[in-house]
């Protein structure tokens, strides 16, 4: 075999498991740097090895045999303190259980990632630190991926994960399932890392393109872990917002072929070609959705996730469920009141029962200041001016909204808008 | 491990309060001195920063000045010392104390020297 491709099998078993491995090294090491070089130790030796004897039939088991072992030479080196030598003792206990002929047969290795997961998005922890640490560490994207994706410099990046890393430590953050108690509340955070890295991908402001899709199919494939890792948890009961959440992406996602079009340009929902839709992703979220409203306990992903399956059903623009849609995001603003939420009840609204019932809807949330530094805001407001044939006043609204707008692509549909409105201006 | 859980709340807000509210937190300051007294090691309640004297030594000079370290809304009124399996019973503790409802606690993992 070439070392170029046990190298590529290298790189392949870690993208995929390197989040699986790192949980069970950080659960018998109970040290989350230990744990990462030691796994980088591991993933030298493979490109050392694998090229001579071949890729083992169990690679991640191998990986996570061979981390341990280098751990333990690790604690060897420089471990005097009492708490290293308990970790070392019962490292070289394991050691002796798990040969590694039996990481040819291919043990299971234990899937800790749940309690990994409720680490990293542990509340003790700063908002952007647990967002770049379970990418980092879960998701297995490098420390230069996780600083590209949030337009943040490599140090800096690399500085937030190993802060993150000491207080997890030194904190005595728990690396465990939270019992019930507060469960329902690390849950909710632990989803709302999930949604941000999801949206940091589908919504950015800014970046490439390339990373932006790789943020939301890690999103998605991280969320199916948490359902399917839940469902195993025998005293946990099941949480209907999981379903909701990955039902939300799921459609959202569905759409991201038909969003932009060959130029790059932004194509908004009624304007998309509804054939490019991924029906696959549709379908699967909505029978999510399905499965976690029949639990009757709804909550904001699912609210927002019904948003999207109304207007997946629809076979054209013309027949969207408004209504409803104003009637769910009622609801939603009850639920977690925000402006963003009353925008889009009043664009619903405005579709529902026309541009100058949602106009008023807007003009009353004009007051609020976070709305007023909002481009969408603007550029809502100018959309349903126009609608109403206000064309002065819509054209106003535009230039408000480019003033405001970051995004390359959203920039360019607003100054068609711009271009439209005025060529109909006498 | 061991955590020093800080208290800090108003102080002008505390010395404004009634006899009869000052004697609630009391009370309520005991109830929870008796609920986590398996796991409070150690813990005093400090005079007001009006009491307050801040020292630093620059080139070998002591300097003084009155009042505490920094001004700020509201001011360490107190500690405890208690021993938590993890953070999370910390913060769980920590929810407990009569100061987290008017102000906030600080939870510090204590140092430990092998």
């Amino acid at each position: 075999m070439s070392s170029e491709h046990s190298a590529q099998v290298v790189d392949r078993v870690y993208r995929q498991e390197s989040g699986r491995i790192l949980a069970a090294l950080i659960a018998s090491l109970r040290d989350f740097t230990l744990a990462e070089d030691a796994l980088q130790d591991a993933v030298v030796a493979a490109l050392r090895q694998w090229p001579a004897t071949g890729v083992p039939r169990n690679p991640a088991a191998w990986l996570t045999t061979i981390a341990r072992r280098k751990a333990i030479d690790r604690l060897r080196r420089e471990g005097t303190l009492a708490r290293k030598q308990e970790t070392l003792h019962a490292l070289e206990q394991l050691a002796t259980t798990d040969a590694l002929a039996d990481a040819e047969e291919g043990p299971p290795i234990p899937d800790e990632r749940l309690k990994l997961l409720f680490t990293c998005c542990h509340p003790a922890l700063p908002l952007e630190a647990r967002v770049a640490l379970t990418l980092r560490t879960l998701g297995g994207l490098s420390t230069a991926e996780v600083a590209a994706a949030f337009l943040v410099p490599l140090p800096t990046m690399a500085q937030r994960l190993v802060r993150a890393q000491h207080k997890i430590r030194d904190a005595g953050i728990p690396y465990r399932v939270p019992p019930l108690p507060l469960l329902a509340e690390r849950m909710e955070g632990v989803l709302a890392v999930l949604y941000l890295i999801f949206n940091e991908g589908y919504a950015s402001t800014s970046g490439d393109a390339l990373i932006r899709q790789e943020l939301c199919a890690e999103a998605i494939r991280l969320t199916r872990v948490l359902v399917a890792l839940m469902a195993t948890e025998p005293e946990t009961p099941d949480d209907p917002e999981v379903l909701g959440l990955l039902a939300l992406m799921l459609l959202h996602s569905s759409r991201q072929a038909a969003r932009v079009d060959a130029a790059g340009d932004l194509v908004l929902l009624e304007d998309q070609d509804r054939t490019l839709w991924n029906w696959a992703e549709i379908v699967e979220g909505m029978d999510l959705l399905d499965t976690a409203l029949r639990m009757r306990q709804p909550g904001p992903y699912q609210i927002q996730a019904a948003i999207s399956a109304l207007h997946a059903e629809a076979p054209t623009p013309e027949e969207t469920d408004w209504q409803q849609i104003a009637v769910l995001y009622a609801r939603l603003a009850h639920m977690t009141p925000s402006p963003v939420v009353e925008l889009n009840q009043a664009v619903a609204v405005a579709m529902a029962d026309g541009a100058e019932a949602g106009l008023q809807l807007l003009d009353a949330l004009r007051l609020d200041e976070t709305l007023a530094h909002y481009h969408l805001y603007h550029a809502a407001r100018a959309d349903l001016l126009r609608r109403a044939g206000r064309l002065e006043a819509a054209e106003a609204g535009y230039r408000e909204a480019l003033t405001l707008a970051q995004n390359r692509i959203e920039r360019r549909f607003l100054q068609r808008r711009l271009a439209e409105v005025s060529a109909r201006l006498p | 491990m061991q955590y020093a859980l800080l208290i800090y709340t108003n102080e002008t807000a505390d010395t404004k309060a009634s006899q009869q509210e000052q004697e609630a937190v009391t009370a309520a300051y005991y109830a929870f001195g008796e609920e986590f007294k398996e796991k409070i090691t150690g813990g005093e309640a400090l005079m007001a920063t009006t009491t307050a004297t801040t020292v630093r030594v620059r080139d070998g000079k002591t300097l003084t000045t009155d009042g505490p370290f920094a001004e700020t809304k509201e001011q360490l009124g107190g500690f405890y010392l208690v021993n938590a399996a993890d953070l999370d019973e910390a913060i769980q503790i920590a929810s407990r104390i009569p100061g987290a409802l008017t102000g906030a606690i600080e939870v510090r993992p204590v140092m430990v020297f092998e």
